[in-house]
């Protein structure tokens, strides 16, 4: 297998998108990646997308969006795995540029969840759940998280209060990201006062449902190392468990985000120690400490604590969420794997803008997740 | 749900049939066809008592669509004695009373009627134990 890297990066802001539509801001996203990478010519595409046919009426976006982007006819596919199919999409790129079958390839992550009301959208997310078992007896996504994070809370004697901390540093880095979706600050006051999701789950809990597109582009290492613009993925893996959250032993451990995450580490021959900032799953405050904890950045029940003392803030031990997490930049469901290796991506070639940017970052990590935690990449990209 | 997936679940939602390997004896609800323990397909129905203890829970005040009139309404992670694990609504209870360990029997209730000319679909809920047997 070749070794790849990424040399092109290209992003629409996450907004409330009226006017455009899927193929407006995937091409937009992919125009300004090829552009980046100073490419003319690609060889596939890989579409990550969960709702395109539910919401948008459009499925078959591989060759909508390579017509549309002008690559009328290469290899194009759409990528499906619920919130981690952006990752799944990269994960496809690297492999098909890894395996010498493809020289150019590129990984776009898209999604439009606001076509339709909000409660209808609720309802396609919840697609990511078991049909017959969650979503159908009434289990919306918050549900399941909250049931995670109650749980949680049992187990380890954590006061909600506690959660607080990783929407408050999402929304203070999201404040010097453009493309981020909420560009303010939130206060413990305001998280308490929150409107109740499903308990223990508030609003200020939640990623938002938004709208956006994001690209990469990705090419053998040997052809582009030393460039300004490269940044090689020394790892991009994917784990699974069962769909359904009432099937695992242990509701409160990530069995697919340990998994991908010691694969990732063993590719790329380095341990949590090394990691110098971590993009990570914040759909949820809950699934950012069962991230971590799976991840081994810190031990179970001792995030909060970690958290509080200020470990995951940009000045912090391990910087998380840099550029807002999916709680502050948004979460484009499909988009978002995509836009959490871009903006590592920008980390390392430090293009962060100034208050958020990270000092000398060697490696970087982002870990999108599907579902409850059926489905978990690990990316780990290094200078 | 659809009329043909609903029947099709009926076993599941009105008796709470499992599977059982015939192999290694582990019990699974969801049935499945291939036991997850041993991988073996030796797999027999299995009803489960409907008895447990809550593993966790949460309030829903916001729904999705077709429940949006329910709320606030009780889902919980349900241990069940057999030794597997279920998602189910809670019901009869007082929402401020759930706790996590607290003991549930199911019952079978309406879960959603599919608009005015819709079926009404039922299946099981689970409620606090009201009476306990001598010795259990």
């Amino acid at each position: 297998m070749r070794k790849v890297a990424i040399i092109g990066l290209g992003q629409t802001p996450v907004r409330e998108h009226w006017d455009y539509s899927i193929r407006q801001l995937a091409v937009q996203a992919l125009t300004e990646a090829m552009k980046d990478a100073g490419r003319s010519n690609l060889d596939a595409l890989f579409v990550g997308n969960m709702l395109s046919g539910a919401l948008a009426e459009q499925e078959h976006l591989g060759a909508l969006i390579a017509d549309y982007a002008g690559y009328a006819g290469i290899e194009a596919v759409k990528i499906e795995a619920a919130c981690a199919s952006g990752g799944a999409a990269v994960r496809q790129a690297v492999l098909a540029v890894a395996s010498g079958q493809v020289d150019t390839a590129a990984a776009v992550g898209v999604e439009k969840l606001t076509e339709f009301s909000g409660k209808f959208t609720s309802k396609g997310l919840a697609t990511a759940a078991d049909a017959d078992y969650e979503a159908s007896i009434g289990l919306s996504f918050a549900a399941l998280n909250a049931l995670m994070m109650q749980r949680y809370m049992y187990e380890y004697k954590v006061p909600k209060d506690d959660f607080a901390v990783f929407p408050i540093n999402a929304h203070h880095n999201a404040r010097f990201n453009p493309n981020a979706m909420f560009q303010y600050d939130i206060t413990l006051r305001q998280y308490r006062k929150a409107k109740p999701i499903a308990d223990p789950i508030n609003l200020l809990d939640s990623s938002p449902i938004s709208d956006g597109a994001a690209a990469l582009i990705i090419v053998p290492l040997d052809k582009v190392k030393g460039q300004d613009n490269a940044v090689e993925v020394v790892a991009c893996e994917m784990a699974t468990d069962t769909l359904d959250l009432a099937n695992r032993k242990n509701a409160v451990w990530l069995k697919a985000a340990e998994k991908s995450s010691k694969k990732a580490y063993s590719v790329a021959g380095v341990g949590p120690g090394d990691i110098d900032l971590f993009e990570m799953h914040d759909a949820f405050s809950i699934v950012s400490v069962l991230s971590l904890e799976a991840c081994g950045f810190s031990e179970a029940g001792q995030t909060l604590k970690k958290a509080n003392e200020g470990y995951f803030k940009i000045d912090g031990q391990l910087p998380v969420s840099t550029m807002g997490g999916l709680k502050g930049r948004g979460h484009p469901v499909g988009a978002t794997g995509v836009y959490q290796i871009l903006e590592a991506a920008m980390q390392i070639r430090q293009e962060a803008p100034g208050n958020i940017q990270v000092p000398d970052v060697r490696y970087a990590m982002a870990q999108n997740i599907g579902g409850s935690g059926a489905t978990i990449v690990t990316t780990i990209l290094s200078k | 749900m659809d009329i043909p997936r609903y029947w099709r679940l009926r076993n599941q939602r009105y008796r709470l049939e499992g599977s059982r390997c015939k192999e290694c004896g582990s019990i699974c609800f969801p049935p499945r066809f291939l036991c997850p323990h041993c991988k073996s397909a030796e797999m027999e129905p299995y009803e489960l008592k409907g008895r447990g203890k809550i593993y966790s829970y949460t309030i829903i005040h916001q729904a999705p669509d077709i429940f949006d009139k329910n709320v606030p309404y009780t889902v919980a992670l349900i241990d069940l004695e057999e030794g597997a694990r279920i998602t189910a609504q809670l019901t009869d209870i007082d929402p401020d009373d759930v706790s996590i360990g607290m003991p549930v029997e199911m019952v079978i209730r309406k879960i959603y009627e599919d608009g005015e000319n819709g079926p009404i679909q039922y299946g099981y809920k689970f409620r606090p134990i009201l009476f306990t047997d001598a010795g259990s």
